[in-house]
């Protein structure tokens, strides 16, 4: 018989310690499966953040690198810059990108550093226990948000994507959801544009990947799904936000 | 061999260059542009890379990610830029890999000024980031030193797999001497089996930059072994320079700048028959205790000199091991001492009947 769907040989076959529910680990199948369609096993490389993707370190069967909180694009940089023909990619979530990370990864995109940038925005900080994260949508509840998100409190959620698009060095940006099966194969087609894009050489490329946190949300998983459509995509709308033109 | 003159701060970068740096990362701070002047240019010449990042948190970490993809590669800043990067610091100690930093200390606490300081010293030597780690720090106190010591630090980097510091001052930065540049030799770099530079380069065995481990049996486990590893550091490495120390009554220890003034005090003061000598520290960490407690058996009081409120006093006791008195001498904020004011001190401890 004919295997049509396989668990990909750089994803390490182990069960994940992400929560029931929790979308890290189709995000995690989604990258190892475009560096495999793409062929880029052996020249890729991973940085993965501070926070609950930190042990895609482990997940990984490629070269990886565990970064300190917020810096993964200034690592990234180092590490292209060495070695410019390698295919170096983040995998960052939204207090690690958008939060502490704030200076690196808008001067990594800035420069045009020709590296990756999977961001994970949950609208939550999951590994610390459920606080606010800079993508908290207004009125959201959350450990340091007990009343909801206000704007006199803690301002606005910010839109990566949409703030990354005048600057020169992107070439390629685009925010996927993993929450419905066809939400997932644009993401897949997405996170594999992000990738081509480095592999031309075009410039800086980030994909930004909606995503469920049950645990921390306070909801079952299918609460969950639901929550996400209705709540985060009208705030952060899906699509391609920058290409390079001509390409695809 | 040439004979060039040269500022402080160009020597480091020459001597990073002629031990195969070729990546520097790094943000404008006063007092060591010249540095990333001359790199911004050299580096080029040589099919290097300058690049000017965006902060020192941005730089040390770039250091991180360029040094885990098994470049020789440093940094450099002052006094506040060497603050923002302790983080980084002690990520790069405990994911074990080399590089070179540089801290051309300037006058504190806080953003002080662009005036010569020592007061770094706590910073450097004791840990300056979180967790159980170490520096190698290097303390020149010459320009040929500088690039002596400079391409020097990259070979204990990679021996060690180990951040290492060189650490001057805003006088030793700015100033200009004589350097005897050597002739160029084809250097042997040291294989790096452990980098992360894709599976290409190792299909069988992927590799891990890393300093987190979760359980702590682990985590002790590199404690451990970074322990041993510095152990063998402070036997092997320690290193200093002593003058007129055979029967030195008054030693006076300095390390860097200070060490200059200090030796024309000790030439002063055995003009005036006050027997009087130097210890200077190369290596402040580790510390040259060894060398100073044997060298200097004749003394009846040491006195450091520094550019600070009296950070290597500590050291010295300790290497003495409270078997006669340690004063200091010390200025502060950018001020530097100068041999009449030490002077004077060298006598008050002699007259005070501390040499008796």
């Amino acid at each position: 018989m004919k295997k049509v769907f396989k668990r990909p040989l750089i994803l390490k076959d182990v069960p994940f310690h992400y929560c029931p529910g929790c979308t890290h680990g189709v995000a995690h199948r989604l990258v190892a499966e475009v560096i495999e369609e793409l062929g880029i096993q052996d020249t890729a490389i991973g940085v993965a953040p501070v926070g609950c993707s930190v042990f895609a370190m482990d997940y990984f069967e490629i070269d990886m690198f565990q970064g300190s909180h917020g810096r993964a694009p200034a690592v990234a940089t180092g590490i292209k810059r060495v070695l410019p023909d390698r295919v170096v990619f983040t995998y960052q979530g939204d207090g690690d990108l958008a939060a502490i990370g704030t200076g690196e990864f808008v001067h990594a995109a800035t420069r045009g550093e020709k590296i990756t940038a999977v961001f994970i925005n949950n609208a939550i900080y999951g590994m610390t226990g459920g606080q606010m994260a800079p993508t908290t949508i207004m009125g959201q509840v959350t450990k340091t948000t007990p009343f909801g998100r206000d704007r006199d409190t803690s301002g606005y959620p910010i839109r990566v994507c949409e703030m990354l698009a005048p600057l020169e060095g992107t070439a390629y940006l685009a925010r996927v959801a993993v929450h419905t099966p066809k939400a997932i194969i644009q993401a897949k087609r997405f996170i594999k544009r992000a990738f081509e894009v480095q592999l031309k050489g075009l410039g800086f490329s980030l994909v930004e990947v909606l995503s469920t946190c049950p645990t921390n949300w306070g909801l079952s998983p299918l609460e969950a799904v639901k929550w996400l459509e209705e709540k985060m995509v009208p705030y952060y709308p899906l699509g391609e936000y920058k290409l390079p033109p001509g390409v695809f | 061999m040439s004979r060039v003159l040269m500022k402080g701060n160009e020597a480091i970068g020459e001597g990073a260059v002629r031990a195969g740096c070729r990546y520097f990362f790094g943000y404008p701070i006063t007092p060591q542009s010249e540095l990333t002047h001359y790199l911004a240019k050299r580096l080029p010449e040589v099919g290097g890379l300058y690049l000017q990042a965006e902060s020192e948190v941005a730089s040390i970490n770039m250091v991180y990610g360029a040094s885990g993809a098994g470049a020789r590669v440093m940094t450099s800043s002052s006094g506040p830029g060497i603050s923002l990067m302790q983080e980084g610091l002690s990520f790069l100690a405990g994911a074990q890999l080399p590089c070179v930093v540089v801290n051309m200390m300037r006058g504190g606490p806080g953003l002080g000024n662009i005036a010569p300081s020592q007061a770094d010293y706590f910073q450097a030597t004791k840990g300056g980031g979180h967790g159980d780690y170490r520096l190698i720090v290097l303390a020149p106190n010459s320009v040929q030193e500088i690039l002596d010591l400079t391409e020097k630090a990259f070979e204990l980097a990679d021996y060690y797999r180990n951040p290492v510091m060189v650490m001057a001052d805003g006088i030793m930065a700015q100033m200009m001497e004589p350097v005897e540049l050597k002739d160029e030799v084809q250097r042997k770099f040291p294989p790096k089996p452990w980098a992360a530079s894709g599976l290409i380069d190792h299909p069988d065995s992927k590799k891990v930059i890393n300093s987190c481990f979760v359980i702590p049996e682990e985590m002790e486990d590199l404690n451990l072994r970074l322990r041993d590893k510095y152990t063998q550091i402070i036997n092997k490495e320690q290193d200093c320079e002593g003058y007129l120390l055979e029967d030195a009554e008054i030693v006076l220890v300095a390390f860097g700048t200070v060490s200059r003034i200090c030796r024309a005090v000790v030439e002063k003061a055995r003009q005036m028959g006050i027997p009087a000598g130097l210890v200077r520290p190369v290596t402040l960490w580790p510390f040259p205790a060894k060398l100073l407690a044997a060298g200097a058996g004749k003394a009846k009081c040491f006195l450091t000199v520094e550019m600070n409120m009296g950070q290597m006093v500590e050291d010295v006791q300790l290497a003495v091991r409270g078997r006669v008195p340690v004063y200091h001498y010390g200025r502060m904020g950018g001020m530097v001492p100068v041999a009449r004011e030490i002077l004077q001190e060298v006598q008050k401890l002699y007259s005070g009947g501390e040499v008796k």
